[in-house]
């Protein structure tokens, strides 16, 4: 028998009222892939992950977590014993010390307590916590409440992760510690689902990428594809002629010449090295050849436009 | 350890770290001291008073002294019923209204337990303050006055766990509301409910003694929108004295006792309320 998908959603879809917040999702996340889902906001992320995590219900369509139907709710209820998530604007009862409060999720997890005690500790070392474990989280800052609520949302060694927005919040060393925890979890097999807005996040760590928009997915691109194709390079060189950019025309598209820099769409970096043989034959000076590769906000805007985007 | 029992402990623990138990306590002795004072300056006027005008009939005298008593310890209770009230209509309405707006509740529902465990585990850990307070501010009261004139009403567990009902119904019905409103609706709710059970229950004793059907029929049917006020009518009838009784003239008297049906009723209210509750906060969107 096959492994079941992490996530599988048909035609998912979710309207308050009058407004549709998630029109059709469909998509399917393999276990022990990294996957980003991408969307300005108002798209429908939350609501898709809220959905998927039964905290509200989808007005039609199904969708299956590891392998087992939202609709059935007791089996569903133990499949949650799997699931880790992280809210958006994560919330929490901040009386509690970070250790109880990692204590509390774990027992609700259904974690035994000397299991459970040792986790705890593991995880705050972990998150970087460990110097205030016994500090109530009302004392703590933003990006403090951030890695303890990743840590509740590790503590039961999840088949499935959900991260809605994990780096808000964050100055540039949590995020770092966000992007290597999320690089350990891909490692130990666990699946991710990132819910990010910042797309030089989701570019560093997933595999593969949903791109939403009005609440339905409308491309899914694996990133490595991404680096792979289409790049374009930028030439610095002394003695550039329009011949010699018209010449350069075989390898490439949308060559523009600016004195002494020349940018150009090529297809692939393959041909970099022809490109440069040529424009020595035909005695330009070269000073810098920098290859650069369509990034993952370029095709954000060409997948997703700019309307909507805030 | 069961989701259920996880819940009433993170409860119970809540209420006090939050320092609610503490204010209840600070405020609750506070009440009794006052409560204590006024009972003796009282006391100890009346019995100047009588026996310098009434020292001829010996039997006048204990049975006036009774009255006196039983007066004032259930005026004692009367204010206590008022504050488990109050006491219960605020744990609840703040309880799931609040976990929802500020999302500690996404956390925890997407755990693997059901959510009715959270609803129930709030009720029992509420369940356990108001009996403790009960216990404290009731307990505080007919300590007092037994201490200061030994007197003791009849029938008072019946109606101390009567006043414990009433405390119960608002709290659960303030559940309910909270399943689904905002705090500060579930308060103006569950006050306005709670008003209406309160003028009904005069309007029927107004009724009943002017021997008007009209005025009755209200209050039953206000009784029926909420058993509160009968709760509390039937108790203060559990311990009234006998005296008083017969004649149904004090004002924490009854004059039309609800019946044993009417906490039946009650009871059956709250189990209702509390599977409305887990009912509606188990199918509504977080």
């Amino acid at each position: 028998m096959t492994e079941p998908c992490a996530i599988e959603a048909q035609e998912l879809r979710k309207v308050f009222g009058d407004n549709v917040a998630v029109k059709g999702l469909t998509l399917q996340v393999q276990q022990g892939e990294v996957f980003g889902f991408l969307g300005p906001n108002g798209a429908g992320k939350t609501t898709s992950i809220k959905m998927l995590l039964s905290l509200i219900a989808p007005t039609a369509g199904q969708a299956m977590l590891l392998g087992v139907p939202l609709n059935e709710s007791e089996r569903i209820r133990s499949v949650r014993a799997r699931v880790g998530f992280l809210p958006e604007h994560f919330h929490f009862h901040d009386w509690l010390t970070a250790a109880e409060f990692l204590e509390f999720h774990g027992e609700l997890y259904g974690m035994p307590s000397a299991a459970l005690h040792q986790r705890v500790s593991e995880l705050l070392e972990l998150v970087g916590l460990t110097a205030f474990r016994d500090k109530q989280l009302r004392t703590f800052s933003k990006g403090m409440l951030q890695r303890i609520g990743l840590a509740q949302a590790l503590l039961n060694r999840p088949d499935l992760v959900f991260l809605d927005e994990p780096t808000s919040g964050l100055d540039p060393v949590g995020r770092r510690l966000v992007r290597d925890i999320i690089h350990d979890l891909r490692r130990q097999g666990t699946c991710v689902f990132l819910n990010s807005h910042l797309l030089s996040e989701i570019e560093v760590t997933c595999d593969r990428v949903a791109f939403i928009k009005h609440g339905e997915v409308v491309r899914i691109t694996e990133l490595k594809q991404l680096n792979e194709t289409q790049s374009s390079v930028t030439i610095r060189a002394t003695g550039l002629t329009p011949e010699i950019a018209a010449g350069l025309s075989r390898w490439g598209r949308d060559i523009q010449l600016d004195g002494s820099t020349l940018a150009m769409a090529v297809a692939s970096e393959a041909v970099l090295p022809e490109i440069t043989r040529f424009l020595v034959a035909q005695g330009a000076e070269i000073y810098a050849i920098t290859p650069q590769r369509l990034s993952l906000e370029d095709l954000f805007i060409q997948t997703v436009g700019t309307e909507g985007v805030l | 350890m069961s989701p259920t029992l996880i819940i009433l402990r993170l409860t119970l623990s809540e209420a006090s770290r939050r320092k609610i138990v503490l204010a209840a306590i600070v405020v609750g002795l506070g009440f009794l001291l006052v409560y204590s004072i006024g009972f003796h300056i009282i006391l100890t006027n009346v019995n100047a008073n009588t026996i310098g005008n009434l020292d001829n009939a010996a039997g006048a005298l204990t049975v006036a002294r009774q009255e006196g008593h039983s007066f004032l310890l259930l005026a004692g209770l009367y204010a206590i019923t008022f504050l488990s009230i109050a006491m219960g209509a605020l744990l609840a309405a703040d309880a799931l209204a609040g976990e929802i707006s500020s999302g500690t509740v996404q956390s925890i529902v997407t755990k693997p337990v059901r959510r009715s465990d959270i609803v129930l585990g709030k009720w029992l850990g509420f369940a356990v303050l108001l009996a403790l307070y009960q216990l404290l501010m009731g307990g505080g009261v007919i300590l007092s006055v037994w201490l200061q004139s030994g007197y003791t009403a009849p029938n008072l567990l019946a109606g101390v766990c009567l006043i414990y009902l009433e405390a119960l119904l608002i709290m659960t019905v303030a559940l309910v509301c909270s399943s689904r409103f905002t705090a500060l609706a579930t308060g103006t709710v569950v006050f306005g409910l709670y008003g209406l059970a309160f003028i009904g229950g005069w309007v029927e004793q107004f009724g009943s003694f002017i021997q008007n059907q009209t005025a009755v029929y209200v209050g039953v049917v206000s009784s029926l929108i909420l058993p509160s006020e009968s709760l509390w009518r039937r108790a203060s009838y559990e311990m009234e004295s006998p005296l008083s009784g017969v004649l149904g003239m004090s004002p924490f008297g009854t004059i039309s006792v609800p019946s044993v049906l009417m906490i039946v009723y009650a009871g059956v209210y709250i189990v209702i309320a509390l599977l409305l509750a887990l009912r509606i906060f188990s199918r509504r969107d977080l």
